[in-house]
């Protein structure tokens, strides 16, 4: 019988029917205390610490910051030691601060290779799907399922159900991966992909690199799924070549047979107009309110979407493009890869951040910091007037100091816009990189499609 | 884990859909490296609004999508250290629904009609064994995994159900793990 790709992963994990066998276990410091400390009160150990591996991100500073005993903030410090802790304790490897691994969860696993096709991967974190890019089966767990995992190296898991979503034609100039996804929520809602594994397919996705590819799975939870996968191709094989982690030679004839085979059936069907989407930017409170640059802030039709208006300060009729910022953020596990960086830096370079606007860059690792730093993107970034930061999750959900102030309204990279993710009474509208950058020029939401300013001369005496 | 059977008494009722778990639980109280203590935060900004009533009572009456968002199990534990013993819902994210099973705490999908017919009673009583819902002399069955019915009728840890299947394990293992990748070979 003809089987769609998540099925072809589902069957070679399971140990039983319903339990799941994991073939990688990341771990970071928020989801993860409870769960060691329960493992040591019940004297039991972690099963597979060779298929674990942690990182510290979501409470560190980006003020390059070189060890946990340099956290001001006691609780996080306190956090960050006690993962550092935990893994010596039980023998898993960890990238913490000052390590040139260390950096988002989501991120350095598809850097180090450690992501790979055919794998079931899961992590404390609901933007686990994010790993589903590169072919693998790929979930976000709560604590008591990290516990679970770090004693059995397995899941019990009800079989989701399962949807494709086709995107017809390629994306137009300027529309970006994030664009497609944002554009995707509005279209099947939060709710859209609830209680299924959902594969994005079509020639627009076939055309993403490997980083769109990843922004468009890690986004996958916003519309209720519980896992997004993209098949593996030449993209993934190019990507993961000569990565630490990743086997050599890769078993590429091996990895080409993940994907649905003709005539495998799915429980559901979206097909998405991927040519007809424009730059995308979020009006409300959650990622499925959305709506294209071109147009304006919609009318409400429920209590949520009025409740939403008022929380946003905004009112029904006003053009997106008339929606000033007050801060730009650019950076989180959706759209702070290399390739983020550099088309935002593309969009910054002899130009000047508006002086109404504070604006800051937050690589997703410290490999990508590394990585721009060497092509002389931070530079690009500075000379704007962006803010250039060390590696963590930061703003997107502010467990760091890096918040939005009440009131402060900030484009950003992120994946949330819920009330108050990134600070109490902040307002975030979230958007592509180019989109974030190109705001942060004009002060408001600009098309990046016909946006064209001057640029500056470069000043003398600087190369 | 406690056994979780009847659930009888006064709803509290939470008219709002996508409830995100950055709600139930803001992310300045998840540094904490305990399970415990999480209620006294619980929506912790909403909780400032004007009107604002959400009684500590066992059964939570909510709109659809509950509990949306991050997967955070702080947010079960500030529910259920509040006071909450089930949640009631047209749907919840399955993360959510998945963390709150692991505690002991009760979600149950109702009908939309079925749960805004709740919302205007008083009280009700939640019947995990006969997998109804009983209030304003009605009786609603409700959907549950037999799984995690099982486990919640006999307060089961689900760590000592799999480690029984340690053989199991132990074989995969054996015969059908993947090579690689090793992360402490890095």
């Amino acid at each position: 019988m003809p089987s769609t790709l998540f099925d072809k992963i589902w069957a070679a994990h399971e140990v039983e029917p319903g339990l799941l066998y994991i073939d990688l276990h990341l771990v970071h410091e928020v989801t993860s205390p409870q769960a060691f400390e329960a493992l040591r009160l019940a004297g039991r150990r972690v099963r597979r610490p060779d298929r674990t591996l942690a990182t510290a991100d979501h409470n560190v500073p980006t003020d390059g910051s070189l060890r946990a005993a340099q956290i001001r903030d006691e609780l996080s410090r306190v956090q960050v030691e006690t993962l550092e802790r935990n893994c010596a304790e039980f023998g898993v490897p960890v990238y913490s601060l000052g390590s040139d691994r260390q950096g988002i969860v989501h991120v350095i696993g598809p850097e180090i290779g450690v992501t790979q096709p055919g794998m079931t991967i899961v992590c404390g974190d609901s933007h686990t799907a994010t790993h589903g890019a590169m072919g693998a089966l790929a979930f976000g767990i709560g604590t008591s399922e990290v516990e679970h995992v770090l004693a059995t190296q397995t899941l019990r898991q009800s079989r989701p159900k399962s949807m494709r979503i086709s995107y017809d034609g390629g994306l137009g100039f300027g529309v970006t991966a994030k664009d497609l996804i944002l554009g995707t929520l509005g279209q099947i809602g939060v709710e859209g992909g609830a209680g299924h594994a959902i594969e994005y397919a079509g020639e627009a996705i076939e055309r993403l690199s490997m980083e769109g590819r990843l922004t468009v799975c890690n986004m996958t939870i916003e519309g209720g799924g519980r896992a997004g996968m993209i098949a593996p191709d030449d993209v993934t094989f190019e990507w993961l070549a000569g990565r630490p982690a990743a086997p050599d030679p890769l078993p590429v004839e091996e990895w080409r047979t993940l994907r649905t085979d003709p005539g495998a059936r799915f429980d559901h069907e979206v097909e998405i107009d991927a040519a007809a989407l424009s730059p995308q930017v979020t009006w409300g409170t959650t990622p499925g309110m959305v709506a294209p640059v071109t147009e304006a802030v919609p009318d409400p039709h429920t209590p949520g979407e009025e409740r939403a208006l008022d929380y946003m300060a905004l009112e029904a009729g006003t053009p997106i493009e008339e929606i000033r910022l007050d801060r730009v953020f650019i950076g989180s596990c959706t759209n702070s890869r290399i390739g983020d960086l550099r088309a935002a830096a593309s969009m910054v370079e002899g130009r000047r951040v508006a002086s109404s606007v504070a604006a800051m860059v937050v690589p997703g690792s410290a490999q990508v910091k590394l990585q721009a730093e060497a092509e002389g993107l931070d530079e690009v970034f500075r000379r704007a007037g962006f803010d250039w930061r060390s590696a963590g999750c930061s703003m997107c959900l502010g467990m760091n100091p890096d918040i939005l102030a009440p009131g402060e309204r900030c484009a950003s990279t992120s994946n949330r816009n819920f009330e108050g993710r990134q600070g109490r009474g902040g307002r975030s509208h979230l958007v592509s990189p180019e989109m974030a950058a190109a705001a942060a020029i004009e002060g408001r939401f600009v098309d990046i499609r016909d946006w064209e300013p001057a640029r500056e001369p470069e000043p003398v005496g600087t190369r | 884990m406690d056994r979780v059977a009847k659930i009888r008494g006064p709803i509290s009722v939470l008219d709002r859909s996508d409830v995100d778990t950055d709600q139930i639980i803001p992310k300045q109280f998840l540094k904490r490296v305990e399970r415990t203590g999480f209620g006294q935060y619980l929506f912790y900004d909403w909780a400032k609004e004007p009107g604002w009533d959400l009684d500590p009572n066992e059964i939570l009456v909510a709109g659809r999508n509950f509990g949306c968002g991050s997967s955070r199990e702080h947010a079960p534990w500030a529910l259920r250290d509040y006071g909450f013993k089930a949640l009631v819902a047209p749907s919840f994210a399955d993360i959510f629904y998945s963390n709150c099973t692991k505690i002991g705490m009760l979600p149950v999908p109702l009908p939309e009609e079925e749960v805004r017919a709740l919302m205007a009673a008083e009280e009700a009583e939640i019947d995990l064994e006969a997998e109804v819902v009983r209030f304003a002399g009605r009786e609603v069955p409700f959907d549950v995994d037999p799984g995690v019915r099982h486990r919640l009728l006999n307060g089961l840890d689900d760590i000592g159900i799999t480690l029984q299947a340690g053989e199991a394990i132990e074989r995969y293992e054996a015969d059908r793990e993947r090579v690689g990748p090793v992360t402490t070979g890095l």
